[in-house]
């Protein structure tokens, strides 16, 4: 693995990242941490697998590992939308912040698995890898995410009207 | 038909289904709207995700990053943000002196172009708001800026007629000295990057040479005292029809 190949997946790894922390900082310590954890396991790493998978399964190696340390449980509390990036794309404001609060709500494991499959576009088989668990969990973890953000973002939709009426 | 399940709606949602079963699990929805209201709303998830976070993949890489995958060795010290600005010289540093590590291992200086020019291009290129040092509008002062610092005189190709436009340039630290990047784009806003420096090898030219460094594409060669490399994330017969452009611009 060159230094090259590395840096070309620091993007995808940070956009996972932020979703997953929501927080900028937090989410570059987890890439950072992720990095490091790689080129100190490079002895692990077969030079025929897929390199991109194995990063994202040392990232959520440390993402689980953070989610049991009490001292950093506010990566998944949702603070005040303070640091929200303005989209420059179709979305409104509005939408990006109902984004970020409905994925803060899903529990860890069910946002992970909307992120892996939804964001990074990893087939389920490779997800289920990636996590360590088989692929029927995926698909139920995967199943409880959708509804439930289907639920929240339709949910404030209908509050919405209701406050406009 | 056959019975259509709940991971077939996701599958659909996803867009991992052959063609054969879209149809069924299309036909599917059409008799069954609260089907297709969920799977409808399940694709508009995936596109708010990624409305919302696909910027971050054009956001420069925080130098610390970069570091971090360059260090031969994990360590343990970790570099904060906040002082981030203050170590950017010394980071481009950092990183030409980890190619300038591994250059010891390599028989040749060639053999380090395309890799070096690779990670300048992943670097630079993807920034927005200062991809460049001195920008097109001052070309001739760029050229010659950058011929003094090399202590050679440099040309920037045109590529107008491929439909990238001259962005600018920059001065980078390489394993033997400056370095100078050229950047291009087009109307696509593709980026394409001209790495060179000053490359005093025994052979007095090489043919044309081709590496992929995981996804960017870099055609690279060296004249009469200069190492090329032109680093693209664009497909392989396009940025060779590219870089034999510069090249014979640059060596007629």
């Amino acid at each position: 693995m060159s230094q090259a190949e590395l840096i070309q997946h620091i993007p995808r790894l940070r956009r996972y990242a932020r979703a997953l922390a929501r927080d900028a900082a937090r989410a570059d310590d987890l890439v950072q941490d992720t990095l490091e954890r790689a080129l100190a396991k490079l002895d692990l790493w077969r030079p025929d697998s897929d390199l991109r998978a194995w990063l994202f399964t040392l990232m959520h190696n440390l993402f689980v590992n953070q989610m049991r340390s009490p001292s950093n449980q506010p990566l998944c509390e949702l603070d005040e939308a303070n640091d929200v990036p303005v989209s420059g794309g179709q979305m409104e404001a509005l939408v990006v912040r109902d984004i970020h609060a409905a994925l803060a709500k899903l529990p860890p494991e069910q946002r992970e698995v909307m992120l892996l499959v939804g964001l990074e576009q990893f087939a389920y088989a490779d997800a289920a890898r990636i996590l360590g668990v088989p692929p029927g969990t995926v698909m139920s973890r995967l199943s409880r995410a959708r509804e439930r953000m289907r639920q929240m973002l339709e949910g404030q939709q209908v509050t919405k009207l209701q406050v406009v009426k | 038909m056959n019975h259509i399940n709940e991971d077939d709606l996701h599958a659909y949602a996803d867009g991992l289904l052959p063609a054969d079963r879209r149809a069924e699990v299309e036909a599917w929805l059409a008799a069954h709207p609260e089907d297709a209201a969920r799977v409808q709303s399940w694709i508009a998830q995936n596109r708010a995700l990624h409305a919302v976070f696909d910027e971050v993949l054009n956001e420069p890489l925080p130098l610390e990053l970069v570091r971090a995958a360059s260090r031969r060795q994990a360590k343990p010290v970790r570099w904060y943000r906040a002082a981030a600005a203050l170590f950017v010289v010394a980071g481009v540093g950092f990183l030409g002196y980890g190619i300038g590590l591994r250059s010891a291992e390599a028989p040749a200086l060639f053999a380090t172009l395309p890799q070096a020019a690779a990670i300048a291009h992943v670097v630079y290129s993807p920034e927005q708001r200062h991809p460049v040092e001195v920008d097109a509008q001052h070309a001739d002062h760029l050229v010659a800026w950058l011929s003094k610092r090399l202590g050679h005189e440099l040309h920037a190709p045109d590529f107008k007629k491929q439909g990238f436009e001259l962005l600018g340039g920059r001065l980078l630290p390489g394993e033997t000295g400056p370095v100078a990047q050229f950047m291009y784009q087009d109307g696509l806003n593709r980026r394409i990057t001209l790495y060179v420096r000053r490359d005093e090898a025994k052979q007095a030219e090489t043919s044309f040479r081709h590496a992929r460094e995981d996804g960017v594409e870099v055609f690279y060669w060296v004249d009469r005292g200069l190492g090329y490399a032109l680093s693209g994330n664009v497909d392989q017969a396009e940025m060779g029809r590219l870089a034999d452009a510069a090249y014979r611009q640059i060596s007629p």
